[in-house]
Order: structure tokens, then C-alpha cells, then sequence
């Protein structure tokens, strides 16, 4: 062996292709069955992708670096399941590019977070946190109140249909149309919205303020989002099964 | 830089840099949307100053004639130089976003100063902009030294240089400006990924060229661990980066994973940026500052080899420990685990190898505050890499995950090792590039060194009793089978420690600061020659 490795060192090339060669087993070995077993991400049949106010939203808290501080990915442990909710399945996330499980708890986990405070709460809590929870440690974002610009959605919807999320052809034509009509409840387009996105959709307007649809609109719809687009986790748990 | 350039190597330079200004142009002019127009200005701006420069120089004189019996070391000193500038953004901000956690309202009430935006341009400009620069700096010098080899050409060094600083400059003000991939420690956006490719595939191409010309028979140790890092990082980039960009004229873009799949090539990515960019190419510096420091050879070759390809092989198996209990498969969670504690013995091989080697110039260690930094690195390196293990066991991680624990490991590996190891390389080099004997101010050297080593261990202590606290309070019942804490009690738990750790790192700033400072100083004064690795001969260029 040692002969053998005397001999390696002396072709920079023969190195080369020794250290890629070896680096790739792991990662070949782990990820590629992932995308192969079916068994890994089981879509549910009422599991619905982010309206286009939503995915806004989401997009915000990405921009926003939220994900930095916090996890949406309850873990099947009892205190996470006592303290957020039945645990995250793979397929909950299966629409998500990127998936935001995060990796630390600044603040708590989000996953299950939809329904659990009003809209007006989260207003006031993004605007400024320590109003409503005076020891929280979170940045404030008075910023949010501006416009949201719808310009890119429909592009958006269309490129992620590109990479499997099942945004039909009316959903991407409708996109910033959707996302105007979501906050709006009397408009005509909002019949629509639960058309293409499905009853379970919070049509409201989320930060009290009808004249326009601002940022805040989309964080807060996202926000309520969350935990919501299937109800198989808490089927799951119910049956006390994997 | 262009003193070393011949006249036509200025004249290609000239027109990269005009290249560069147009690409710059185009950028900037479709750009849809904000921040892919300031990033096309940023380029146009850096092209702009290299054609100013290198056309203004442009019918200087030839450099002396003796250049190819020299070996190439303007382009460290500028990315040492690099180094320090992105260790003083990169702490300064950690520093910042630090003292957010405890003041959460001590930054102005910008979009662009808030902790979420922050937070990646402090991880970026460490891993990236202070690691980054320090490793290619330092691969620079190790190569030519090792090889006895000056490096294959000289346009190539610069342009790796300033065209990874100009991703390093894309990716941290994008953040700010609200654009980001958002996955973590990848979160530059398409274009500057695709930038970073050229970049790196020409960092390669002057690796393995430079290799070709060397008048060793053997490519030394450090080397290999350079080598795996170029390679591996290449690979990582590629496939955690694949995306989609809504239009080719905006910054945002759609990873083409999703869900359990991009969290396990995400880990993939993480876990492995941390062993082939902040363990593997920093080991190649240990392998070689290390020994010429201490005036000792490294204690066992067989054991360098064992380490190395135990450290390539296992450490690609253990992203998937970030991810203990989670929506992954519980076979893929299993095996990082099981790979992770597997790791431990190259880790610590590599950590003994590097102590052992010390054995006989253990009075240089004391008196030596450079070899001394390089020592700690050794230590530091052992013991989190012994963390690290011991943290990827699923029920520790049960406890752990989450937590700031993490945080705490993280800074252990990173000041203790990285950062030590790199001040270590930087002392020796600085007055070595300067023509000096030593730094300007030995005594400098020594406060640096405590302040180094206090501030990292202030850091770490209080992250353990956080990230500890944190994961008792959150799984504490009451009699009644209650949790005990709310969350926000938890956050309110950590108060004293977040307060603990922003002076622990601001004592390591400061021991930067002053380190920036020596520096400078030793810089300025050029002295005259010194001795250093004969050059082998070369045929005429």
C-alpha cells in the first residue's frame, strides 16, 4: 500500500483522480436514492403548492434571512410534538425550492405556525416584537408596510412549475392577479383564488389595510401558511404511525 | 502588480480588464431589477481601475530580467493583504450581530443593517472572503516552495484573486440589498456562483500546472490537502448550486432541489464546507507552516497518509447528521452518524501527527507566540473535531441540535483552528514577504495571541452553557407532564451568555485589529533579502 501511495504522489493527475473518485462515493451512496425510492416523499393527495402571495411571502422571509434563526422542521421527538405540533413529513416540503428546515432556534420553530395567532398579531409582532412579546429577541421589520412587487411572480410561478411544483398554465397567467385578490376578499378575482388554490386558502386581508397590498400582506399570508397545505401530519399522528 | 507583469502580459491583462468592464456594462444595463445592476456596476467599476492601472502601465518597463528564477509572490502578499481587510469586515460584523442577540434595536432601523441580512455577510466574509483569500494566499506560496517551482504564469493569480473578491463583493452586499438563495453558507446568488466556476476552474488549471513544472519528484503533503480542497469545494459548489433563474436579467433564481432532497444536498454541501474548505485546505497549511516554523519534519509520513484519505473519504458520508429526527430517511441519518464518529480517527491523526511533530522544538513553542498559535490550532483542531463526533450521535444531537451549542462548536473549529492556524501562517509569511527577520512588533504578536486564545475560549465556554441550557429548558416537563418553559423563558435564559460571547468575540477582534496593525507596519518596511527555499532552474520563459 505504502509503495503504492509512493508511487501516487509523484502523478499529479493519478492524485487528482483519486481524491475525486474517493470524495464521491458518500455523496452518490446517500443522495441518488433519495431521488430514486418512491417511498421517500409520498405527496398527499390534498397537499396544495404556496399561492402566489404566499410564495411572496416566503421569498421575503428568505430575503429577510428568517430561516437563519428559525427551523421549520419539528423533529419526532415528544417535546417538540407536545411544544409544536405533529412532526414534519418529507412530503410537506416536497413543493418547497429551497426547503427552509433551518438549522437553529434563535426563535421557536415555525412549521406548524399557521392559525396559531391572529393576522393583527403577526402585524404588530413583525412591526415591532417587543410590543407584543417584551422579551423577544427579534429584529424589528417596520420596512414591511411598503408595496409588493408583483412583477416577478408570474415568472416565478412559471419557473417553478419548470422544476415540478404543479402550477398549472391559469395559475401562472393569474399570478399577480391572485396575489392582489388574496388580501382582498370583495373582489371579483377572489373566487378565483380558491378556484385554482383550493378551499383550505385564506382569502383576508392580512394587514388590515385594503388600499393596498403591501409586504406585510405577503410575510402575514405566508406566515398563516405554514403547517396548513396538508392535513396528513396530524392523520399520521392520529394513527400513531409512520 | 504590474511591475511584475512583462509588457504583453500587461496587454492581455488590459483587455480582461476590458472584458470584465463590458461584462460589467451588460450586466448592469439589463439587469431587471436593483441588485443585479449595482453587482454589474461593481464589475464595470473593478474593470474599469485594472484597465486605468495596467493601460497607464502599459509602456513601463520590462520587469527585471532574472523574474523566472524567482519565485511569484506578489499576488500573497496582496491576498494576505485580502485576508486582513475581509477578517476586519467579516469579525467586525460577527462582532455586531452578536451584540444583536443581546440589543436586539443596536442597529439602524435599515433593511440592509438588520440581523437576518447580517448574519450571512458575516458567514460569508469569514468563510469565505477571510478563509478563502488565506487559503489561496497561502496555496500560492506553499505550491512554489514545495515545488521549488515558480507558479506556471502570471495573469492567472491575479485573476483568481480579484475575481474571487469580486464574488466574495457580489455575495455579501447582495445580501444586504435583499438577495439571497438562502442556503446556508451557499447563499450567493446564480451569477456569482457561475463567476465563482471560472474562477475556480482557473485556480485549478494553475495548480495542476504549476505541479507539472516542479522539480520535486514527490508533491508534498500539503499539497494533497490543498488539492482536495480546490477539487471537492468544486464539486460541492456545483451540485448544492444548481438553479433556476426566474429571468436572466434578475438575481432571483429557484434551486432545482427541493424538500427532503436539497436538505440532504444541502448538508451534503454544509457539512463538507466545513471539511474541504475550512478543514482540508487549512490542514495544508498546517503540513507546511507548521514544520518549517518549528524547524522539525513532520513526525510520520505513513500516518499524513492514513489521515488524508480518511479525511476525503469519510467526510463526504456525514452531512446527513445535521439532520438527526428529521424528515430524512432514518438509513441516510444513520449513516452520517455512524461515518461521524468513524471520522474521529483521521481528525485526530491528523491533530497528533501535527503535535507530535513538535516533539524537540517544544522551547520554540514557548517563546514563539507564532508557533504557538499554530500549536493551539492543533489543539483546537482535535478537540472540536472530537465535538463534532460526539455531537452527530443521535440522542446527543437530540439535545444539541438546534441549539447553540452548534454555534458554539462552530466558533471553536473556526477561531480555534482556522483562525489560529491562518494567524500562524500569516506571522510567518508577512515579515518573510517583507525581506524581514520578524514582525515589526514581536510584543504585538503576543497580545494578539492572548487575546486570540482568551476571546475563543470566553466564546465557547458561553455557547456551551447556552446551547445546553437551551435544550434542557425546551424538553423540561413539570410533575403534571407539562413542559415547564415557555419558549420565550428559554430566550430570556440566554441573555447573560449572548452578553458573554459578544466580548469574547470582540476580544478576538481586538487581537485582530492588532494583528492588521503589525502588519502594516511590517509591510512598509522593506528590508533586504532572505533566505528562502533555492529555486530549482528553469528552462528560459
Amino acid at each position: 500500500m505504502l509503495k503504492l501511495h509512493y508511487n501516487l504522489e509523484k502523478v499529479s493527475m493519478g492524485l487528482v483522480a483519486a481524491i475525486i473518485f474517493a470524495a464521491s462515493i458518500g455523496g452518490i451512496v446517500e443522495i441518488a436514492p433519495l431521488f430514486t425510492i418512491d417511498e421517500t416523499v409520498e405527496l398527499p393527495d390534498d397537499l396544495r403548492p404556496h399561492t402566489p402571495l404566499e410564495l411572496a411571502g416566503r421569498e421575503i422571509y428568505i430575503r429577510e434571512g428568517c430561516y437563519a434563526c428559525h427551523s421549520q422542521m419539528v423533529r419526532s421527538l415528544a417535546d417538540e410534538l407536545d411544544r409544536y405540533g405533529p412532526y414534519s413529513l418529507a412530503s410537506e416540503s416536497a413543493y418547497n425550492h429551497p426547503m427552509l428546515w433551518g438549522s437553529k432556534r434563535t426563535g421557536p420553530d415555525l412549521a406548524r405556525l399557521g392559525g396559531k395567532y391572529s393576522d393583527d398579531w403577526h402585524v404588530q409582532h413583525l412591526i415591532d416584537p417587543r410590543s407584543v412579546v417584551p422579551a423577544s429577541i427579534m429584529p424589528a421589520y417596520p420596512w414591511l408596510d411598503r408595496p409588493l412587487d408583483t412583477g416577478l411572480l408570474r415568472d416565478s410561478l412559471a419557473t417553478l412549475a419548470r422544476l415540478g411544483v404543479p402550477y398549472d398554465e391559469a395559475m401562472i397567467q393569474a399570478a399577480s392577479a391572485d396575489a392582489q385578490a388574496q388580501s382582498n376578499p370583495d373582489s371579483d378575482g377572489a373566487e378565483g383564488v380558491i378556484e385554482r388554490y383550493g378551499e383550505g386558502v385564506a382569502i383576508r386581508d392580512f394587514d388590515g389595510d385594503t388600499s393596498m397590498l403591501s409586504e406585510l400582506d405577503a410575510v402575514v399570508a405566508y406566515l398563516q401558511s405554514l403547517g396548513t397545505l396538508t392535513d396528513t401530519p396530524y392523520e399520521v399522528l392520529a394513527e400513531g404511525g409512520q | 502588480m504590474t511591475q511584475t507583469l512583462s509588457i504583453s502580459e500587461r496587454k492581455i491583462g488590459f483587455w480582461l480588464a476590458v472584458l470584465l468592464a463590458l461584462l460589467g456594462f451588460v450586466m448592469a444595463a439589463s439587469a431587471r431589477h436593483g441588485v443585479m445592476a449595482a453587482h454589474g456596476f461593481m464589475a464595470l467599476a473593478l474593470g474599469f481601475g485594472l484597465v486605468f492601472v495596467l493601460g497607464g502601465a502599459l509602456f513601463d518597463p520590462e520587469p527585471q530580467q532574472d523574474r523566472s528564477s524567482r519565485y511569484y509572490d506578489a499576488p500573497t502578499r496582496f491576498g494576505i493583504v485580502m485576508t486582513l481587510v475581509w477578517a476586519m469586515i467579516g469579525m467586525g460584523v460577527g462582532v455586531w450581530v452578536a451584540g444583536l442577540l443581546y440589543l436586539p434595536e443596536a442597529t439602524p432601523p435599515w433593511p440592509w443593517t438588520s440581523f437576518g441580512r447580517l448574519r450571512p455577510v458575516h458567514t460569508t466574509g469569514i468563510i469565505f472572503g477571510f478563509g478563502g483569500n488565506a487559503l489561496i494566499a497561502t496555496s500560492f506560496h506553499v505550491l512554489q516552495r514545495t515545488s521549488r517551482a515558480r507558479l506556471a504564469d502570471n495573469i492567472s493569480p491575479w485573476f483568481v484573486l480579484l475575481g474571487f473578491n469580486l464574488f466574495c463583493l457580489w455575495a455579501v452586499t447582495g445580501y444586504m440589498m435583499g438577495s439571497t438563495q438562502s442556503k446556508e453558507y451557499a447563499e450567493a446568488e446564480w451569477y456569482a456562483d457561475l463567476w465563482l466556476v471560472v474562477v475556480w476552474v482557473t485556480y485549478f488549471a494553475l495548480y495542476i500546472r504549476t505541479l507539472a513544472r516542479r522539480a520535486e519528484p514527490h508533491i508534498y503533503v500539503a499539497n494533497w490537502y490543498y488539492l482536495a480542497f480546490i477539487l471537492v469545494v468544486a464539486m460541492l459548489h456545483i451540485v448544492n448550486n444548481l438553479a433556476l433563474p426566474v429571468r436572466w436579467t434578475t438575481a432571483e433564481s429557484f434551486p432545482v432541489w427541493s424538500g427532503v432532497q436539497d436538505a440532504m444536498v444541502q448538508w451534503w454541501y454544509g457539512h463538507n464546507a466545513v471539511a474541504f474548505f475550512l478543514t482540508s485546505g487549512f490542514l495544508g497549511m498546517l503540513y507546511y507552516f507548521l514544520p518549517v516554523r518549528s524547524g522539525r519534519p513532520i513526525w510520520s509520513y505513513r500516518l499524513s497518509i492514513v489521515s488524508f484519505w480518511g479525511i476525503v473519504f469519510f467526510y463526504i458520508w456525514v452531512g446527513s447528521h445535521h439532520l438527526h429526527y428529521t424528515a430524512l430517511p432514518y438509513w441516510a441519518q444513520t449513516l452520517g452518524m455512524t461515518f461521524s464518529v468513524i471520522l474521529l480517527v483521521p481528525s485526530w491523526a491528523s491533530a497528533g501527527n501535527a503535535i507530535a511533530t513538535l516533539n524537540g522544538a517544544w522551547h520554540k513553542v514557548r517563546d514563539d507566540a507564532t508557533l504557538r498559535f499554530m500549536f493551539v490550532a492543533a489543539v483546537f483542531y482535535g478537540l472540536s473535531t472530537f465535538e463534532g463526533s460526539f455531537l452527530a450521535i443521535r440522542p446527543v444531537n437530540s439535545l444539541s441540535h438546534y441549539t447553540d451549542w452548534t454555534v458554539g462548536h462552530v466558533h471553536s473549529g473556526t477561531l480555534g483552528w482556522v483562525a489560529m492556524i491562518v494567524f500562524g501562517a500569516i506571522y510567518t509569511l508577512v515579515p518573510q514577504l517583507s525581506g524581514r527577520e520578524a514582525m515589526a512588533s514581536p510584543r504585538a504578536v503576543e497580545w494578539h495571541f492572548w487575546l486570540a486564545v482568551g476571546g475563543t475560549l470566553v466564546y465557547v465556554v458561553s455557547m456551551w452553557n447556552a446551547g445546553i441550557t437551551q435544550g434542557l429548558m425546551w424538553r423540561a416537563y413539570d410533575e403534571n407532564g407539562a413542559l415547564s418553559y415557555s419558549f420565550v423563558q428559554s430566550v430570556e435564559a440566554m441573555a447573560p451568555y449572548y452578553l458573554l460571547r459578544t466580548i469574547g468575540g470582540a476580544m478576538f477582534l481586538a487581537g485582530t485589529v492588532i494583528c492588521v496593525w503589525n502588519c502594516r507596519a511590517t509591510m512598509r518596511t522593506t528590508g533586504g533579502e532572505v533566505t528562502d527555499r533555492p529555486l530549482a532552474p528553469q528552462p528560459a520563459e
